[in-house]
Order: structure tokens, then C-alpha cells, then sequence
């Protein structure tokens, strides 16, 4: 574990600039934490703050300088990897038939992503699963992976929407990231412990002037993280909860939140692990040029379920529960993981203020128990 | 092992590449079902398929349906899709004339577990479209048809004039010894068949509940039906097959839309043996 | 020899396994042997229903009058089958036509002799009550799948 000095964080993205990534971080855009393209540690939100609770975000003012003295934003990281609308093919008629150009030519720029934080990465994680794991591999989404350098922070604080803590996704990094850093703020002392995680990490660490930390510095940022994974308040009780879904499909649970439930897909859209998309087919006006765009979609949508003769999921009912029980028990059958790493942004961002946990926990009061 | 072990490729492979291929003849089945006869060309030489898997079909800047192969595995560089016309793509596709060209990606999914019914009776019970995805495994069977022993095929359809595959129908059961029986919901008074639903059949044959393993494809609520009647008459659940539809975007397992509670039905389907799924049959709105 | 016959015939139908000895007598007695060549008519709808059919071989067609578009043919009955019910319940009528529509064999079953007999005995009574029951459970339930109209949508649809 080495120390980079709050002064020079910038090296390392500077290090990062020069080996040709594009920095990717996050800024503020319209009153919230959006990762957007920065050029140096200028660029960050330094002394940047948030509050969140059940539909309620706002930014702050700090009375310290952090550089990331904030949670989550309304954006994660997939939309990097997994692109929000993504060309798939064009096609173009050709006499009786037509031929197929690849959507994306363009080679995608070498990514670093700067300021993921544990939870996110964890989402990263399982979206490889569903997009590279299988007999089928996303070539956009492999592509992307394949150009992303992971410059992954460490949470030392939790807001009131987080529980990576009983997910197991946080509040430290453990897996999956090429440099981990934890910012240390005491006082007038302000710096990074960084550690490298691959040997990619470790060259770009090493070409840093970086010294090794004390024990003591190594300990302040250890400390400071088990902190904001104790002081964490919200909790998700995962004893058994895939079965426990699974035991309770006609739970009354599911006709309460369907009350309060908009089915407005915000909660699939900032969702770092939600995967679902749809196609959608179209033709210019001469009709000669046609192509296919792939985009997000949610469970939530009414088209979602649809067939030929009716829908499947006609009720908002059904669709908080398809949600709900994907994430926490399905997604297990399919990935060997719960789908939920605790981020919390579904809670924040949900007009409604529906909050995942406390779903669950109803149920679990109420429910059918195996 | 229930399932056939094709739908898993060795190596991980991208979403599959759309192939523009060529229709080399229309058949018109029925009033609103067609069979579109294709010409694979170039694809021909690596595509192979197994009984029960589908294809993704695309109509030019229209869209893509997912259609079950019908024809015979065994055949090369061609290939057929019988299709239903019901919304937006299927009526597309019911546009299409010989020599224009469509585009198709796949084969996906798994099929239907032959090699399971081999020195045993098969009973094949489809309704409607359903019996599209089951032609390939007749083809199969009859191609080795000492392979098994008795052959019972119940089939279901609106009216007669909705039967599927008449010509063919006939020449299983006077050929190849199948035990062919069709049931219509209505019949006009030409028809001598019978009328009912298609479980109403169960009652003419006599089954060797043992030694019989089912397949099963049509409407859901014929289905569960089906599977039913042939638990009443004894069969094990683990030799009771069926094949599954929803909503498909991907037919890869990326897009969500298939989910059906844990399976995804595109890569762990569409044909499941029953026991995976049989919990979640009843389940209203999965 | 005749009766004989036909006790053994009536003891192969499904619709009377597991009939008591002493219930197939009584059953016997109201019992005879019927044929019907492709085409023939075998009820005739608003008619008195003094009978029901055990059918062995063969296929009947119930068909409906539909206004001005003639008749549809809704169901058809075959061997192992029971054909009727209306002989059991006030006002004894038939609400469909009904014609062979294969050469038929059947053992038909004289309604008023059945209803006596049920009278008298009213264990038999139970019995044929309760078999008719699940008949017509069974036939109602696939009265309703077939009303659904599956096969106009495509397979997953629900209804
Ligand atoms: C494994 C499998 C095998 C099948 N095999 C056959 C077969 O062999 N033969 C056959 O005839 N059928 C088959 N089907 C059914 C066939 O795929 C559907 O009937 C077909 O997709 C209907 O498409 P459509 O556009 O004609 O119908 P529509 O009713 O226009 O649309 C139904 C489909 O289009 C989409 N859709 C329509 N409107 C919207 C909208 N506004 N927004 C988003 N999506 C929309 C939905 O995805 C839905 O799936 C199969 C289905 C599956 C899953
Ligand atoms: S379900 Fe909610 S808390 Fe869990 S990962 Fe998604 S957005 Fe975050
Ligand atoms: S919760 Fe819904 S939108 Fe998210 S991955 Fe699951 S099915 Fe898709
Ligand atoms: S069709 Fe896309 S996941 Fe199955």
C-alpha cells in the first residue's frame, strides 16, 4: 500500500492521460454527481457533499475538501460498458436482398474510470456475468470492459439510502479494480492509500513518486471504512431471501406496493446491475436504409411481457414483484449472486420513495417463512 | 441429463450475426399460416440445428419474430419456418414471396430430448402452431422409426381448416404406423373427425404410462391441461417435456424480456423438462 | 346368453369400472345393444331424453343449431365415452342433436328403466349419480378450454 498525497492525485490521472485513457469521473451537472469526462483532478467535486433519503437528493457544500466527500449519483457506470442506446446493425437493400454493416466501427477510446465505488464495481462484476458469463458474449459490452481501467474509491462514509454493508459489496473494495484508493482527511492531513490490484495498477502506481504507507496511514483509511460500513443504517436482512420471495409469489405485500408504485422503470434505469434492453427496428423514408438500436428497458414497461394474443405482466403488481424477486432471488438461480449490491440509488430515486428493504422486511414479517 | 446439449456452445460466442437468406418457396398451410422454405447459401455449410430449436426471423427495417425450425434436421442448406401471422412481424413475414430475402440468426435454444424416447412410446401432444416445433422431431423419429416403439400423435386445431401438415398427417399414420389423431374446437358438417379439446383424445388411446415419454407444445392453458390428463394417466413428470414461449428480444439471454421466474427461456428453453418448471406453471403473472 | 353378452360388454366400459356385481344386474336390465351407421341420427334436439349411450366403437357428432349459419359441430363422443345426460334431469329433454359420424356401436340405456331403478334403489341411485357427475365435471371443463379459443392466439398467450 502506497500514499498519494491529496496534492498529487492528479499525477495519477495525468499517469492515466498519458498511457492514453480517457478519464472518466465525477463532476456535478445539474445539481447531481454525474460521471462525465474530466481532464484532471480539478475537474472533481472537491468539498462536493449529498444528502439522500427515500426520493429526496440534494447536494451540499462540505466544510472540508474531499474530493469524494459524496455517494452515488443518478448514473452509474454501466452506462459506459452498457450503453443506454447502442446501434446494433444497419442494413441496407441491395437488388432482392440487402447487407448488414455492424453498428459500431468506431473503436472505443481506453476508459479509466475514476471514483468507482465499491458497490458499483460490484455491479460491474455481476454484469459481466450476464454479458460475458454465458454460452453468448456482448461484443459492445466486451469491447468496453476490455478499455476500462478501474480507478476504484473506497466509501468512507454511507449514506442513508446505502447497505452495501449487508450485501457484501462495500463499504470496501475487495476484488475487480486495477487501483483502489482510500482519501484520508484528518485534520490538516490529507492523502490517498492506493494499492494496486492488477499488475496494469501496479505499473501505473510505480511510475508515481509514491512512498510506501506508515502503518499508522494504512490503518487511519482502514479505520474510516469499517466506520462507514458500522455507522451504516439501513440494512437489508438477506438470511435466506431468495426462498423467502420465492415462498411468498401471493404475498398481500405485493398489492400494498403496487399502490404506491408508478411503474415509472427509475428505479431499473439507475440500477447498476439492471440489464434489460429491447430492439427497435426502423427504416429511412426511401426505405432503402434500415437499422437496429438497442436500448434500456425495464420490467416495468407495459410492452415488457408482451406476446402475440395479451401480456403477461398486465398488473404494476406483477411488475414490482418481477423486480423485486429478480433481484433477490431469481438472479441467484441464474448468476450465483444476489442482484442488489445495496447502492441505495433505486430508494433515492424512486418518486414514490418505495425502499427495497423495507419491502422486504414487510414481507418477511407477514410473509410465508420455509 | 434432461436437456440436449447443443444450446451450449463450447466457446463463448457473440449475440449471433444476422444472415441475410434467401426464401425459396411459400406454402401456404392455412388461411393465416404459412411455411417459408429457405435457402441458407453460404450459412448452409455450418448450420445445424436440433428439433425444438428456433431462429430469430427479421423483416427488413420492420423487425424480428422468434420462430421454431419445422423441417428436417437431417437436411442441409435449407431449412423451413411455419408461422402463425398474428401482429406486426408475422405479417411481414406473410408479405414475403419466393426469391426475396429475409434475415435469420440462431439456431437457439434447447430441443427437445430424443435421444430420451429411444426404446420407448412417444405421445406428442400439440395444439395449434405448436405442432410446427414438433414436425422436426417426427422427421427424426421416422428416420430411425425401429428406434422406438409406439409413435401417438394428439394434435389439436381451431377448425379443420386450421390443420397443419394435412398431406403429411395422413402419410405418418398410413406409412410410418403413427397413431395419428386430430381434434378440431369446431367442425362443419363434412367433418367425421373429432371435436373437442385436444385432452378429449387421451380417452382413444391406450397409454403404457411407463414406458411413454411426452411432449408437449401449444397455447399454456392447453398445456397445463395436458400435462394434467397425462399425469392422471400416469406418466412421471420427468418424462413429460414442453416447450415454453414469451416475449423475446435477444434469444441470447441478454435482454431480460424471456424471464420466466429463474429461467430465462430463450437459452434454458424453450423446451424444458417438466419437473424444472412445473412450480411455476400455476403462477399467475410471472 | 343375450344378457349374458351384454353384462360382459358393460363390464369393459370405462364409464362402469369397479361396478358392483349386484349394481350391473340392476343396470343390465335396462340395457340393450345399439348400432348406427355413418350418418344416422341418434338425438334429435327438444325431443324427450329417455336415454343415454355407452359407446364402444365408432364416433358421434354433437352438433347445435346456430340461427340462420345452420348447424356446428361442437363435440364429438367415441368409444369409452358416455353420451347423455339429460335423462337424469328435469324436463328430460335434449338440448343438441347428436349423429354417427363413423359406424357406431353402443349399448344404450332406457332412462325411464334407469330413473325407476334409481328410485328403488337409492345406493344404485348414488352410484350412477356420482359417476355421472364426474363425466360431466370433466366434460364441462373441457367444454370451457374449448371456448377459450386458443389456437387463434399464439402459444404463450394466456387467456
Ligand atoms: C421459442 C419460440 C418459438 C416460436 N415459434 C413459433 C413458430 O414456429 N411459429 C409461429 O408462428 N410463432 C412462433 N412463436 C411466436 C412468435 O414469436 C410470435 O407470434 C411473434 O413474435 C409475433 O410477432 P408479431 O410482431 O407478428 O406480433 P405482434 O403482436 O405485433 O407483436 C408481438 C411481439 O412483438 C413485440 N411488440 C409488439 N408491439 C410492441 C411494442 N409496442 N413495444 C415493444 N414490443 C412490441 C413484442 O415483442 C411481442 O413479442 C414462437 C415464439 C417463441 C418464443
Ligand atoms: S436494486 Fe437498488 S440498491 Fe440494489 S443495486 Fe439496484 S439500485 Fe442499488
Ligand atoms: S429487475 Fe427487471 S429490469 Fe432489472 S434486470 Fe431484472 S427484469 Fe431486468
Ligand atoms: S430473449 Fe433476451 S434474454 Fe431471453
Amino acid at each position: 500500500m502506497v500514499i498519494i498525497e491529496s496534492t498529487e492525485l492528479n499525477h495519477l490521472l495525468e499517469g492515466l492521460i498519458s498511457r492514453g485513457y480517457l478519464l472518466v469521473g465525477p463532476t456535478v451537472r445539474s445539481g447531481a454527481i454525474v460521471y462525465d469526462e474530466i481532464r484532471s483532478a480539478e475537474d472533481l467535486p472537491r468539498g462536493v457533499g449529498d444528502e439522500q433519503l427515500p426520493a429526496r437528493y440534494s447536494l451540499r457544500r462540505r466544510d472540508d475538501a474531499m474530493f469524494f466527500g459524496y455517494g452515488v449519483g443518478p448514473v452509474s457506470w454501466k452506462k459506459f460498458l452498457y450503453p443506454p442506446r447502442l446501434t446494433m446493425f444497419r442494413a441496407t437493400k441491395a437488388g432482392k436482398g440487402f447487407t448488414i454493416t455492424p453498428g459500431e466501427t468506431e473503436p472505443r477510446p481506453r476508459t479509466a474510470f475514476v471514483g468507482v465505488r465499491p458497490c458499483e464495481l460490484n455491479g460491474i462484476i455481476m454484469q459481466d456475468k450476464v454479458f460475458l458469463g454465458g454460452p453468448y458474449v456482448d461484443g459492445a459490452y466486451k469491447k468496453a470492459r476490455d478499455n476500462a481501467f478501474i480507478v476504484a474509491v473506497n466509501c468512507t462514509e454511507s449514506g442513508a439510502n446505502c447497505f452495501c454493508a449487508s450485501m457484501g459489496t462495500g463499504p470496501g473494495v475487495t476484488k475487480g479494480f486495477d487501483i483502489a484508493l482510500t482519501e484520508v482527511l484528518q485534520g490538516k492531513r490529507h492523502y490517498f492509500t492506493a494499492e494496486a490490484g492488477t499488475s496494469l495498477g501496479k505499473e501505473v502506481l510505480g511510475a508515481l513518486s509514491t512512498r510506501e504507507a506508515t502503518d499508522p496511514e494504512a490503518k487511519a483509511g482502514l479505520d474510516a471504512v469499517a466506520r462507514a460500513g458500522t455507522s451504516q443504517v439501513k440494512r437489508m436482512d438477506v438470511r435466506d431471501l431468495p426462498q423467502l420471495l420465492n415462498d411468498n409469489f401471493e404475498n398481500p405485500r405485493w398489492d400494498d406496493v403496487a399502490k404506491r408504485c408508478l411503474a415509472c422503470t427509475n428505479c431499473t434505469m439507475v440500477c447498476p446491475t439492471c440489464f434489460c434492453s429491447t430492439v427497435e427496428d426502423s427504416t429511412d423514408l426511401t426505405g432503402t436504409h434500415a437499422e437496429r438500436t438497442r436500448k434500456w428497458d425495464s420490467c416495468f414497461t407495459m410492452d415488457f411481457t408482451k406476446v402475440a394474443g395479451g401480456n403477461i405482466r398486465p398488473s404494476t403488481r406483477a411488475r414490482y414483484r418481477q423486480w423485486l424477486t429478480h433481484k433477490l432471488s431469481n438472479w441467484m438461480n441464474q448468476f450465483g449472486t444476489l442482484g442488489c449490491v445495496g447502492c441505495g440509488r433505486c430508494i433515492t430515486w424512486c418518486p414514490s420513495g418505495i425502499d427495497l428493504t423495507a419491502e422486504v422486511d414487510a414481507i418477511r414479517g407477514n410473509g410465508v417463512h420455509a | 441429463m434432461t436437456h440436449e446439449t447443443m444450446n451450449a456452445p463450447a466457446a463463448p460466442r457473440e449475440g449471433v450475426r444476422l444472415h441475410p437468406v434467401t426464401v425459396k418457396k411459400v406454402i401456404w398451410e392455412t388461411d393465416d399460416t404459412f411455411t417459408l422454405q429457405i435457402d441458407l447459401g453460404a450459412l448452409g455449410n455450418t448450420f445445424n440445428f436440433l428439433p425444438g430449436q428456433f431462429n430469430m426471423l427479421y423483416v427488413f427495417g420492420l423487425g424480428e419474430a422468434a420462430i421454431s425450425i419445422s423441417s428436417d434436421a437431417s437436411q442441409t442448406g435449407t431449412l423451413a419456418h411455419t408461422i402463425h401471422r398474428v401482429g406486426t412481424v408475422t405479417s411481414g413475414l406473410a408479405q414475403v414471396k419466393r426469391g426475396d430475402v429475409i434475415g435469420l440468426r440462431g439456431p437457439f435454444g434447447a430441443g427437445w430430448p430424443i435421444t430420451a424416447a429411444r426404446g420407448k412410446d412417444v405421445c406428442i401432444v400439440a395444439g395449434g402452431i405448436g405442432l410446427a416445433p414438433l414436425r422436426p422431431v417426427m422427421y427424426a423419429m421416422l428416420r430411425e422409426r425401429t428406434a422406438f416403439e409406439r409413435i401417438i400423435l394428439l394434435y389439436g386445431a381451431r377448425s379443420p381448416l386450421d390443420i397443419l401438415y394435412r398431406v403429411e398427417l395422413e402419410e405418418w399414420a398410413k406409412e410410418h404406423n403413427v397413431e395419428v389423431l386430430v381434434t378440431v374446437d369446431r367442425g362443419d358438417s363434412s367433418w367425421k373427425g373429432y371435436i373437442g379439446v385436444v385432452t378429449t383424445l387421451f380417452s382413444y388411446i391406450k397409454l403404457d404410462a411407463r414406458a411413454t415419454v411426452g411432449y408437449v407444445c401449444g397455447p399454456e392453458t392447453m398445456m397445463k391441461y395436458t400435462i394434467d390428463e397425462m399425469g392422471r394417466r400416469g406418466l412421471a413428470e420427468d418424462q413429460i417435456y414442453l416447450s415454453m414461449e414469451r416475449n423475446m428480444k435477444c434469444a441470447v439471454g441478454f435482454c431480460g424480456h424471456c424471464q420466466y421466474g429463474p429461467e430465462f427461456i430463450c437459452k434454458d428453453g424453450p423446451v424444458f423438462a417438466l419437473p424444472r418448471i412445473r412450480h411455476l406453471l400455476d403462477r399467475k403473472e410471472l | 346368453m343375450q344378457t349374458e353378452n351384454l353384462t360382459d360388454i358393460l363390464r369393459q366400459h370405462p364409464f362402469l369400472a369397479g361396478l358392483s356385481e349386484d349394481h350391473m344386474q340392476v343396470l343390465v336390465g335396462c340395457a340393450s345393444n345399439v348400432r348406427f351407421a355413418e350418418g344416422a341420427p341418434l338425438i334429435h334436439e327438444g325431443e324427450i331424453a329417455n336415454k343415454f349411450y355407452l359407446v364402444r366403437a365408432g364416433r358421434i357428432a354433437l352438433e347445435t343449431d346456430v340461427n340462420a349459419r345452420g348447424k356446428i359441430r361442437i363435440q364429438t363422443v367415441g368409444p369409452g365415452d358416455v353420451l347423455g345426460w339429460s335423462w337424469l334431469i328435469s324436463p328430460f329433454r335434449w338440448h343438441f342433436n347428436a349423429l354417427a359420424v363413423a359406424d357406431v356401436r353402443a349399448v344404450a340405456l332406457d332412462g325411464e328403466c334407469l330413473r325407476k331403478k334409481c328410485e328403488d334403489d337409492h345406493d344404485f341411485g348414488y352410484e350412477m349419480l356420482s359417476r355421472f357427475s364426474r363425466v360431466m365435471e370433466r366434460r364441462l371443463e373441457a367444454t370451457r378450454v374449448q371456448l377459450l379459443d386458443l389456437y387463434t392466439t399464439s402459444p404463450g398467450a394466456r387467456v
